[in-house]
């Protein structure tokens, strides 16, 4: 045990040097920022690092990785609040959370929801550390194996969860994910730079749109808007339901499940180029497969939260392997996690793993202590956040519609980024209203960029290959890795299809005519020939390639739906519209009216700046909408502005400047 | 403790705004940043080699501006950090309180006539240039066959993993052509490092890496023998010639092994097209600008803090891990690197660019 012998006494040692109490206390302090950061929904680990980073020169490396590790790796612990309270994903890592979790809240069950996951983030957070421990020693020649191939694999993986995750019309599953998949093209190409959907003129469409802004408009604006028209509580009861006790015997029985889970969320955050935003709609996707009794996914299962929250800390354990041994960083937070490291004066990679063993190993320690703070912290302070969903929620609005609209603000600080959120909100809400599988549209997106890189830089190696000689190339292609993926993806794609009619929808739903449906698809497909003949236009081959195929793809299911939406009658759940019935339909107050409050604070932003804005904002939404006094709308109206102006200030982030801010210079925050 | 700090500082931002904007009309005749903030803004995310420079530099440079004011590193990424680059174009601050740092992925935008690039160097002042080198390097069996000319790389077929057409790799695409070597490119990985992996999984058979991720990632490679470097870019002396990188004096440069190699010429059109675009991308990777509108005393005050801060007697042992030992020019050195880094002889321009159109079909436009 060559391995046990060169780990333990590192581990010892390392262990020394963490539990001093200075160092406990840098890593308390990243656990309390990597909490505050992550309960903000749009604001990411990043954001976090990057505002620690200018203090990490010069500081004592242990001390500085207690700190960074210790805020990383609670993100995804503390970003549940917001996918289970709200039903708005915190951040990328908990998008599948908010399937099961936030139906539990509204049953009033939200304490159970968020203490089942804190436990399983714990768990998962715990697994992710053993494993780097170990995995780090001996991963080198593993993570070699995963050739792009075989990413290209994982990726298709990933995309099969569609399957799953289509609906109740599987058809307008793979629609939805197509449309993700070409939205996510949308911008330069990644391999020779050709221009998709948009020109120079319009230089904010270059970059494509941010997996925040997409991720916050597609669930965040439509549960946002659909609650504020209910004119209640979050929780329907008003209570808060069972307590976080039965949250954690619903981890226990379902420990498997967990485990499983977090394995699932090691191995993808180990493989180098994937990105962790898929951890969770795979675990997500496994979880509902291997299930027996499916009929509650969706509508408030505890099990669709144990399994993606037991992955998506663990990942970042399995993260960390790559980020460790080559220096080469899987995620964005982990590539400013470098940037310190750097400033620390260490270099990531074989060099430190072999010779600072050590202090590559109080990473683990700070890995495995931070977990158990952040859940415990969570899970002390669930019972009382949790009972912001027994507010009325009109009241919790407003401030929700400023931090989803800072947050989208920092990914570009362009007015463009508020734009598409609009935008991409709209989508959002027709998805929501006419049935069509959101998941399915986010999987697409999160995962378009790396199927077009890694199956065109496949093809072009496995073409050089396939020149040296044809079993080179096969040897190439069709690896064993690739084999064994390829065997999974399909045993994914025939469970999910056979199973999706009972995920995310049965019973009846409302259906109307058939005018609006066929409006909405009929756009969805103007959108897609459009996008189609763009691709055309396109000189190289490498760049248009994918788009016309997924278009093509796509545009054969929207024709074949146009085809059934003619054959069948008006009651068929084809032509499911929320608006006519259920709780969407009967809500006090309409969906543009209560749309067009967000649409004015952005307008209002465009034209004045942000923080003023927000004042005019809160003022008539507060005295109008909700119809408080004078007094208290004052009040919370100033306890708004100091605390984004606050939260901006500690985080050195701008606000939105408008028209206004071009004619006249005016003071910081009015900026 | 950190997070007090981190809350008075946002604390102080604010009122330094408010302070800043109550005394802008009060008088400026002597360069003091007590009590002031100055903005670092670079057009690169959190995340990049940039980030890490300039992160690097703000806490050294608050300690040798006079009156320690505040230095935190803004980004403004996108568009391929020209959208960043536009953004500083306009601005006016005439204090001191804003620099910008911009690196080869804005140079050479500009150099190729980006339609994006609204922005003109002309119009900066640079303080601070720093260098950096890049090593090429080869699987043991084809570095063989290297003794000091490509002459004998010229029938095999090289793949590697490219960020792009346009980007920095420019300069090693063109090289390896010149030398008469055909090699792929696979377009589209997301950083060096990535494509050092491609190298390493076997899926690429040549590869180059900027010095300091040579000497952290690729010499353990060669010490086990999975590598052997071939060339380097090479340095630049003074006088702005091509001479071995100070970094990897044993190594030979690109022009040597041009020199050496059949059929490539280290003059004529090709080579001035590749000496631009390889000063504009690695001996003045980085610089550090004021925008136009700052005044004489300004500049000089920030000559001098870089000054100070390269005298530093630890300052080689500091920037070692960060930036690699390389040149960091201040003054007229400065002023020669932003020289040769944006300006190209315009038939080299026209020359890179109609060799992106007809290999890569990249157009422009």
């Amino acid at each position: 045990m060559d391995l046990v012998a060169t780990a333990l006494p590192a581990l010892g040692e390392a262990l020394t040097l963490i539990f001093q109490p200075a160092q406990i206390g840098f890593l308390f302090l990243g656990v309390l920022l990597g909490l505050s950061v992550g309960i903000f929904p749009g604001l990411g680990g990043i954001a976090g690092l990057s505002l620690v980073l200018p203090f990490m020169f010069g500081m004592d490396p242990v001390s500085g990785l207690a700190l960074m590790v210790g805020l990383i790796a609670v993100v995804p612990t503390s970003d549940t609040f917001a996918s289970v309270l709200l039903g708005i994903p915190g951040s990328t890592a908990s998008q599948a959370t908010v399937l099961d979790g936030f139906p539990l809240a509204k049953k009033g069950e939200a304490a159970r929801a968020l203490s089942a996951a804190f436990i399983s983030s714990l768990f998962g957070g715990l697994l992710g550390a053993v494993v780097l421990t170990f995995f780090i020693l001996i991963a080198r020649p593993l993570i070699l194996a995963f050739g792009l191939p075989e990413m290209l694999m994982i990726t298709l993986l990933g995309l099969s969860m569609v399957a799953i995750l289509a609906g109740r019309i599987p058809l307008k599953g793979i629609v939805a994910a197509g449309l993700g998949l070409m939205v996510g093209t949308i911008g330069e190409a990644g391999a020779g730079g050709s221009l998709r959907m948009t020109t120079y003129d319009i230089p904010y469409l270059i970059d494509g749109f941010s997996l925040v802004i997409v991720g916050l408009g597609i669930f965040a604006i439509p549960e946002i808007v659909a609650l504020l028209r209910q004119d209640r509580a979050i929780s329907t009861t008003g209570g808060l339901g069972k307590g976080w006790l039965e949250g954690v015997r619903d981890w226990w029985v379902n420990i498997w499940l967990s485990v499983r889970s977090a394995i699932i969320g090691v191995v993808v955050g180990v493989i180098p180029g994937l990105g962790g935003s898929v951890v969770d709609w795979i675990a997500y996707g496994m979880t509902v497969q291997s299930s027996k009794d499916k009929s509650q996914f969706g509508k408030g299962d505890i099990r669709g939260v144990i399994g993606p929250e037991s992955s998506n800390n663990a990942k970042e354990g399995g993260g960390l392997v790559p980020t460790l041994i080559f220096g080469i960083p899987g995620s964005g937070s982990m590539a400013v996690f470098l940037g310190g490291l750097a400033l620390l004066g260490y270099d990531a990679g074989p060099h430190m793993v072999r010779y600072e063993l050590d202090l590559t190993y109080t990473i683990v320690w700070s890995l495995a202590l931070a977990n158990v703070f952040g859940a415990g912290l969570c899970i002390l302070l669930s019972g009382q956040i949790a009972k912001l969903t027994t507010i009325r929620f009109t009241l919790v609005a407003p401030f929700l519609f400023m931090v989803i609209a800072f947050a989208a603000f920092q990914s570009r600080q362009s007015l463009g980024d508020l734009a598409s959120l609009m935008a991409i909100g709209m989508i959002g809400i027709f998805l929501r209203r006419f049935d069509w599988s959101r998941p399915a549209f986010l999987i697409g997106f999160v995962l378009s960029h790396q199927a077009e890189n890694f199956a065109n830089m496949a093809n072009q190696i496995a073409g050089a290959k396939f020149r040296q000689s044809f079993g080179t190339g096969i040897e190439y292609i069709a690896s064993p890795i690739v084999l064994a993926i390829l065997a999974l993806t399909i045993v994914s794609v025939v469970i999910g299809i056979r199973q999706s009619k009972n995920i995310l929808g049965n019973g009846d739903t409302p259906t109307g005519t058939k005018r609006a449906p066929m409006i909405f698809l009929l756009c969805i497909t103007g959108y897609l020939a459009v996008a189609l003949v763009n691709a055309l236009s396109i000189d190289m081959i490498s760049d248009k390639i994918f788009p016309i195929l997924v278009s093509g793809i796509a545009l054969a299911g929207c024709v074949a739906l146009i085809f059934r939406m003619k054959m069948t009658p008006e009651s068929d759940p084809l032509f499911t519209d929320f608006e006519r019935g259920g709780e969407d339909g009967a809500a006090p107050h309409g969906l543009w009216s209560t749309l067009s409050w967000f649409a004015f604070l952005l307008v209002l932003s465009s034209l004045l700046g942000f923080v003023l804005a927000l004042g005019i904002f809160f003022l008539s939404f507060l005295r109008i909408r909700a119809g408080l006094t004078w007094l208290f709308t004052a009040f919370l109206t100033g306890s708004a502005i100091a605390f984004i102006c606050f939260l901006g200030g500690v985080l050195g982030r701008d606000f939105p400047p408008g028209l206004l801010q071009s004619y006249f210079e005016l003071p910081w925050p009015l900026t | 403790m950190k997070l007090m700090k981190s809350i008075s500082r946002g604390l102080t931002v604010m009122l330094a705004g408010v302070a800043a904007c109550a005394l802008t009309s009060t008088a400026q005749a002597e360069v003091d940043f007590s009590g002031k903030t100055v903005e670092f803004v670079i057009p690169f995310s959190e995340s990049g080699g940039s980030a890490r420079w300039a992160n690097f530099f703000a806490p050294l440079l608050s300690e040798a501006l006079p009156g320690n004011p505040t230095v935190v590193v803004r980004y403004r990424p996108g568009a391929g950090s020209t959208k960043g680059a536009n953004w500083f174009q306009r601005q006016k601050t005439d204090d001191g309180t804003l620099i910008f740092g911009s690196s080869g992925s804005t140079q050479f935008p500009y150099l190729l006539d980006d339609p994006r690039v609204k922005f003109d160097y002309n119009d900066w002042q640079v303080i601070l240039a720093s260098g950096v080198g890049g090593v090429t390097y080869l699987p043991p069996e084809l570095g063989e066959k290297f003794d000091g000319d490509a002459n004998d790389l010229k029938d095999i077929d090289f793949i590697w993993g490219s960020q792009g057409a346009t980007r920095l790799d420019l300069v090693a695409n063109l090289a390896w052509k010149m030398l008469g070597m055909n090699v792929q490119p696979v377009f589209g990985i997301a950083g060096r490092g990535d494509g050092r992996l491609m190298f390493e999984r076997g899926e690429a058979n040549i590869d180059y890496q900027t010095s300091p991720a040579y000497l952290k990632s690729v010499v353990p490679m060669v010490e086990a023998g999975r590598a052997v470097p071939m060339m380097t870019w090479g340095g630049l002396d003074d006088d702005g010639n091509i001479v071995r990188d100070p970094t990897f004096p044993d190594m030979p440069t690109f022009k040597e092994v041009c020199e050496a190699t059949d059929g490539c010429e280290t003059s004529g059109i090709a080579w001035e097209a590749w000496k631009a675009f390889f000063i504009a991308g690695f001996p003045a990777q980085k610089m550090v600008f004021l925008p136009k509108t700052a005044s004489a005393e300004v500049r000089a005050t920030y000559e001098q803090a870089f000054k100070d801060i390269i005298a530093r007697p630890d300052f080689t042992k500091l920037s070692e891990a960060t930036l690699g030992a390389y040149p960091q020019m201040t003054g007229k050195g400065a002023e020669k690197a932003k020289e040769l880094a944006t300006k190209v002889p315009a038939e080299a321009k026209a020359y890179v660019v109609n060799w992106l159109q007809e290999d890569y079909g990249v157009s422009l436009k």
